[in-house]
């Protein structure tokens, strides 16, 4: 039972990530920079509860904010590589990865603001909604969770709508889709690739947030504090075939695999820590497999557009 | 102003780019440091003695630039087939437990002849390399699979193989000879005779580094010379256009991967015979150095094109060094990342300006009275 309340645990960071990349890539761009995003996240999210005064529910809704707004800067360098300068998507995100990541800019901002080593002040500690956490079996996983998850479930029924039940969301798919007859129709490519990456960097912020306030709450230089989250939740939009309410069931899939060694751990199994903390790893990789064998002929929900840059004049 | 497809590319753009970039990388990143209060002249005055001009910086820079070399032109030779190896990494480490299973086996068989040694050490590390890469390249040719995130995948796998060999087993690899050895974890000590010799004096030259210029010259001719090269670039443009012509794109991305692999893996195998001496399985070590991922950076700015990836490492290998030499309070630890994400992102950048031309049009009364391009 523990290991499910975990699953949902670990499982959040994924979730924001994998929204955010789902956003920038129903658009028509893929950006592999998430492990960097979340890496800038998590190190400035964790800075602003050390720096801002106040109860704990505001400093915590400030960090997030100031995640969020981290995430979409970082983002914004690729967009404008990518949509602008109509850089390689591809290379564009490692970079982006290198630039941002654990021995990049998250590692000089964080030695720079010295904040390794430091005790967190504020974390977000688990809501027992409506008194209901002590329910059996459901109790812990869905009465007694943070905050972040809760908002994370809302944003997974808004991204959900949005694609699928508004104007925007229409014209964000059919410029993934074809962004040239998109064009056609009024709809401003490049304005909307920007929002939605933007946006999408903005949820990896947030993601990182969730490891440094919540799941460890601290921060540590190089890229332990995400340990390769950002790469999983590339693979789960893959995995949920590019829809938001799939990356829910996929993101605590994952998360339970995340999980899954600290609970073998505790349970003293016989087996070197190596081989569990791979487990997450090879399971990305067998998930990623079976998704791509068994619909492989049809590329079911890819974007037909995505990772190709769009010029008006050689459309 | 206006963009315009470039029909032909003049020779000189090919270097003033990349060279451009790095420039503007440098007056950026320049920025950066001046933001974050440090001074921007002084620091790259630090970095430029630290990392070439200094007493015995070329040597120690070699020693940086070897295995970026490696992971460099391993980067190069799948990407220039739109094949995104990105395991370079763990391909390294790989290569790495490869060839210090070999020397410590021929050690214990008294084999005593360094060449037999660095023979037989690159081979076993190109072979682990090779088979490591072509996990991804067998899921990518048969099941689609993308290699991006299954290679990335691995080297996460292969540095908790390279921790498990030395500190959670009682592997070949783990020296249990003395009990301080078994108290603190390391790996055995090589033989001897499996130590690479240096050439040079005033610049001392790794043997690594020589192979690395010799795996460079075999690429260029396999891909510049070769049918082989041919069908790599005629699949990496246009996949349907191979297939029609009758190539065989499921054997080249698994050649392809397993060639990356391989030249990753003898990177693996140059960092034990030239300069650990150990398997090193700490996450301090060879798992700290990121050598796979900034062997990305290296291809990017090299363009792909394996002499340049051999003169970008050892500019590169000198911001390295000079991190490693300079690390204190006046120069972060995320310093040189930074640069490297800046560097990459100016090559992008300039990438635009090789394939387009920029045309600047002033209109006036709707007429254009003056065109000038760039």
């Amino acid at each position: 039972m523990i290991v499910l309340a975990q699953a949902v645990l670990y499982g959040t960071p994924l979730l924001y990530a994998a929204l955010g990349e789902l956003l920038a890539e129903r658009s028509g761009v893929l950006n592999l920079g998430v492990e960097g995003m979340m890496l800038f996240g998590a190190a400035i999210g964790f800075w602003i509860t050390q720096r801002v005064e106040g109860s704990t529910p505001v400093v915590l809704f400030l960090a997030v904010v100031a995640s969020a707004i981290a995430g979409a800067a970082m983002a914004a360098i690729h967009a404008f590589l990518v949509i602008t300068l109509r850089a390689n998507q591809i290379v564009s995100g490692l970079a982006l990865t290198i630039f941002a990541g654990g021995l990049g800019l998250s590692a000089y901002v964080g030695t720079e603001l010295g904040l390794a080593d430091l005790p967190a002040t504020h974390q977000f500690r688990d809501l027992d909604v409506l008194g209901l956490g002590d329910l059996p079996l459901v109790g812990p996983i869905v009465f007694d969770q943070s905050a972040l998850v809760y908002a994370s479930w809302g944003l997974t029924l808004l991204v959900a709508l949005y694609l699928g039940r508004t104007r925007w969301g229409l014209n964000v798919r059919a410029v993934g889709e074809a962004p040239a007859s998109a064009d056609v129709m009024g709809i401003n490519v490049t304005l909307y690739r920007y929002v939605h990456v933007l946006v999408g960097g903005a949820f990896a912020g947030v993601a990182g947030a969730c490891y440094s306030l919540s799941i460890t709450a601290g921060w540590t230089s190089g890229d332990t504090l995400v340990g390769g989250a950002g790469w999983i939740a590339i693979a789960l939009v893959i995995f949920a075939f590019w829809r938001a309410e799939l990356c829910l069931a996929g993101a605590y899939l994952f998360g339970a695999l995340s999980a899954l060694p600290f609970a073998l751990q505790a349970r003293d199994v016989e087996v070197a820590p190596e081989f569990l903390y791979a487990l997450p790893y090879v399971m990305t990789i067998v998930v990623l497999v079976l998704v791509s064998t068994g619909l492989a002929k049809r590329r079911l929900g890819a974007p037909a557009a995505l990772g190709v840059p769009y010029v008006r004049e050689e459309r | 102003m206006k963009l315009e497809r470039r029909l032909t590319q003049p020779w000189w753009l090919s270097v003033a780019v990349p060279v451009g970039s790095l420039v503007v990388a440098f007056a950026l990143m320049g920025v950066v440091l001046a933001l974050t209060g440090h001074s921007a002249w002084e620091t790259y005055r630090k970095i430029f003695e630290a990392g070439f001009t200094g007493n015995g910086a070329m040597s120690a820079t070699l020693i940086s630039a070897t295995p970026i070399l490696f992971t460099g032109l391993a980067a190069a030779a799948a990407f220039r087939m739109q094949l995104f190896n990105i395991g370079a990494e763990g391909q390294l480490y790989l290569g790495a437990i490869g060839a210090s299973w070999i020397a410590l086996q021929l050690g214990d068989r008294d084999v005593t002849s360094t060449p037999v040694f660095a023979v037989a050490m690159c081979v076993a590390a190109a072979v682990l390399g090779a088979l490591w890469a072509s996990i991804p390249g067998v899921l990518r040719a048969f099941a689609r699979t993308n290699e991006i995130i299954t290679s990335l995948m691995l080297n996460y796998v292969a540095g908790l193989l390279l921790t498990y060999l030395i500190f959670d087993s009682s592997s070949y690899w783990r020296d249990t000879s003395t009990l301080q050895a078994r108290s603190f974890p390391q790996g055995k000590p090589m033989p001897e005779a499996s130590n690479w010799p240096t050439f040079g004096s005033s610049v001392v030259v790794p043997l690594g580094f020589l192979i690395g210029i010799l795996v460079a010259l075999g690429l260029w001719v396999l891909y510049t010379r070769m049918r082989f090269g041919f069908e790599v670039g005629v699949i990496a443009d246009s996949p349907r256009a191979a297939r029609y012509a009758g190539m065989r794109t499921r054997r080249k991305i698994l050649s392809v991967m397993a060639l990356s692999g391989a030249i990753a893996g003898i990177g693996g195998a140059s960092q034990i015979g030239d300069f650990t001496y150990t398997l090193d399985g700490s996450p301090t070590g060879l798992q700290a150095a990121a050598f796979g991922y900034t062997g990305i950076v290296v291809a990017a700015l090299a363009r792909y094109n394996p002499f340049a990836v051999c003169l970008v490492a050892v500019l590169i290998g000198g911001l390295l060094n000079a991190g490693y030499t300079l690390q204190g309070p006046d120069f972060p630890s995320g310093l040189v990342g930074v640069m490297q994400g800046i560097i990459l992102f100016c090559a992008l950048g300039g990438e635009l300006l090789l394939r387009y031309r920029l045309r600047i049009t002033r209109v006036r009364a709707g007429k254009p009275v003056a065109e000038a391009s760039l």
